[in-house]
């Protein structure tokens, strides 16, 4: 047992050390996360990340509150001081859609003729919002936030008025004006301070996935490459335990892994302001898990794989599907249900979701076991199919 | 003299390809035997089992009087291999690489440090021990192949094509050092497509054919079975025995018809 151990890390060393050598490889293995991090952390907006977007306003209104709506619009402000919306005005509904078939906006408002005088008659009026439907995404988050300021417009409006009531009614005097405009206050309360955005939830996603990729990939490149070169068959011949071959070089991709995963928590964390609320050393076992539960994959198609491009290529085939199903990008919950019964089928679907329950949600080791549970027995069953099987490919 | 190697019915088959066909022959110690053969002829195939890298299909191959199958450790023990490709890594130093194959060998730090500055000087790469094996020219990758299979000093050592692609010089001082190997009792199983190398460092010669042994004699034996050239070469031999049509192998799998005609345009499949 100790030869094999020895065996092991000298294997493992010496593919660290050839790794390290290679700048080519070196400059990916770098590259490769922050590209990864900075690609999806700018791409995907969240509520705070709309900033000055066009916005077209179209005023037919007679009187002058259509117009403190445009003002109020154009004066809100976000993240850093920076402006949400760029107002841009136009001269009717027809112009506002056009606006938005040439893309000079991302939505617009119609605010109509009658809109001031049907407010000082205490009658209620309408505002059209016209949705950008080119870009769900962002249309969303535009529709969700205009509806908001309008609300919230229309209650300060009401919350006027009723005080104009109240004032002359001595018996509501007691009464406050807002609990009849909205009699229900609701409070939103989580597990952790503050609310989570898109990027939050993608982030512990993005972070296993890497682990996974280089896992996988990184091993059966590995091996296959020195099939290649001819250099495997200068380790077979040494009198040395198979099962030390697969685990100093499974020892050599997890330590990198571990590394690109490290390097994307922390670019989560200093780029994206991503708060890890569970215990680090936790992260750092759902990482191992997650490794310890791909090595298995990463050793079966390696010795299936005669050479890099077929394993590349094999791999491939294999982890796109994993990527969509697990929930990395996607909550698994909005999938349709025989996808979920895949997704639970897939090692990568617990890693995400013990790495998402810790950084996220703060929880700690029992909240997890039943992931922890899966991704061993899943890495042990991998591994006793992997093991015997590379071991007799390697020599048949 | 005593047997180094001994195989006995030995057959290799890929699916339906026979690679190996029923061959045996043995290997006394102390002997250069040369192993030669046109493209796909099994000669590979051999040395590969013979090395504990492939398994046979069947019969019987002992090496240093060990059974490659059961005992491939203690044959592992034995041996040295010099392949065709070269088993080095190029970002790695040849000390680095030397180091680390040594201790896979599980030799001690201190005796690897010894045998290696030992070969290093004799084979003129001491000076370049500590640069990147990338950085060498195909003869320098060479001479630290060879002492990389040296390492453990071994009883017997084989080596595909070991001059291929080199040039004259340092393929004369390969051809003088595993002369000095061989005359310290080193085996050497040689296997090559340069007859002249062969005819001059070999004791005797096997000649394989379609995964058939088709001669095994020493190499005036052998001259002396060509009648109708006044004085042969071991090409001539060799031309005599295998015929004179191109062998050409396909490296991707082919499964060949079983009423395959021997001596026809041959497909061979790739051995792993």
């Amino acid at each position: 047992m100790g030869r094999i151990i020895k065996d092991t890390f000298e294997i493992t060393k010496k593919d660290l050390k050839e790794f390290t050598r290679d700048r080519l490889r070196l400059a990916t293995f770098f590259i490769m996360p922050i590209f990864m991090m900075i690609l999806v952390g700018f791409i995907f907006p969240n509520q705070n990340s709309l900033k000055n977007i066009p916005l077209g306003i179209a005023i037919d209104d007679q009187g002058k509150i259509g117009e403190r709506l445009n003002k109020v619009f154009g004066e809100l402000k976000g993240e850093n001081d920076v402006k949400i919306f760029e107002m841009k005005k136009y001269k009717g509904l027809d112009e506002i859609k056009d606006g938005i078939k040439k893309q000079e906006i991302n939505g617009g408002i119609f605010i109509p003729g009658d809109f001031s005088k049907n407010i000082s008659e205490n009658k209620q009026t309408d505002i059209v919002i016209i949705q950008d439907q080119s870009n769900p995404q962002i249309s969303a988050l535009v529709t969700q936030t205009v509806i908001k300021i309008i609300e919230g417009f229309g209650q300060s409006l009401g919350n006027q008025k009723l005080n104009a009531i109240f004032i002359r009614w001595p018996n509501f005097k007691k009464y406050s004006p807002q609990a009849f405009i909205t009699p229900i206050l609701t409070k939103l309360e989580g597990i952790v301070p503050g609310s989570t955005n898109y990027f939050e939830f993608m982030a512990p996603g993005i972070m296993v996935m890497v682990v996974m990729t280089a896992v996988l990939t990184g091993l059966a490149a590995s091996i296959s490459r020195e099939k290649e070169q001819g250099t495997l068959d200068g380790i077979l011949i040494a009198p040395i335990n198979r099962l030390a071959i697969i685990l100093g070089k499974a020892l050599a991709q997890s330590v990198r892994g571990i590394v690109q995963g490290i390097i994307v928590l922390i670019l989560a964390i200093l780029l994206f302001g991503v708060r890890v609320y569970g215990n680090l050393l936790l992260v750092l076992l759902v990482v191992l898990l997650g490794v310890f539960s791909f090595v298995g994959l990463g050793i079966l198609v390696s010795a299936i794989a005669s050479e890099q491009e077929t394993a590349t290529q094999l791999l491939f085939m294999f982890q796109l599907p994993m990527l969509f199903l697990s929930g990395v990008f996607f909550p698994i919950q909005q999938m349709p249900q025989f996808m979920q019964y895949i997704a639970h089928l897939l090692p990568l679907t617990y890693a995400v979701s013990a790495m998402r329950k810790v950084i996220i949600l703060g929880a700690g080791i029992a909240d997890i076991k039943n992931e922890i549970l899966i991704l061993l027995v899943f890495g042990f069953i991998t591994l006793v199919i992997s093991v015997p099987t590379f071991k007799r490919i390697i020599t048949r | 003299m005593e047997a180094v190697i001994r195989v006995e019915n030995l057959t290799k088959k890929f699916k339906d390809f026979v690679a190996v066909d029923n061959i045996s022959f043995t290997v006394k110690k102390g002997e250069i035997f040369g192993f030669l053969g046109p493209n796909g002829a099994g000669k590979s195939t051999t040395i590969r089992i013979l090395t504990t890298l492939l398994r046979p299909t069947s019969g019987k191959v002992e090496v240093s009087g060990f059974d490659v199958v059961r005992q491939a450790d203690e044959v592992r023990q034995h041996i040295g291999l010099v392949a065709e490709k070269i088993m080095l890594y190029d970002h790695l130093t040849a000390l680095e690489n030397l180091q680390f194959f040594g201790r896979l060998n599980h030799l001690p730090d201190e005796l690897i440090k010894e045998r290696v500055e030992k070969w290093l000087k004799r084979l003129h790469m001491e000076e370049w021990k500590n640069a990147l094996v990338g950085n060498f020219s195909t003869g320098m990758k060479q001479r630290i192949n060879i002492i990389r299979a040296l390492l453990t000093e071994p009883e017997i050592l084989f080596l595909d094509e070991p001059t291929l692609g080199l040039d004259p010089q340092t393929t004369r001082l390969i051809h003088e050092f595993l002369k000095e190997l061989n005359s310290r009792g080193v085996t050497i199983i040689l296997t090559t497509h340069n007859m002249l190398e062969a005819e001059n460092l070999s004791n005797r010669v096997a000649i394989i054919d379609h995964g058939k042994i088709a001669a095994l004699d020493t190499v005036d034996n052998l001259k002396n079975k060509v009648k109708d050239i006044k004085h042969p070469t071991l090409e001539d031999v060799f031309l005599e025995i295998t015929g004179r049509e191109i062998r050409d192998t396909l490296k991707q799998k082919v499964v060949l018809s079983s009423h395959h005609r021997p001596g026809a345009i041959r497909t061979t499949k790739r051995v792993r």
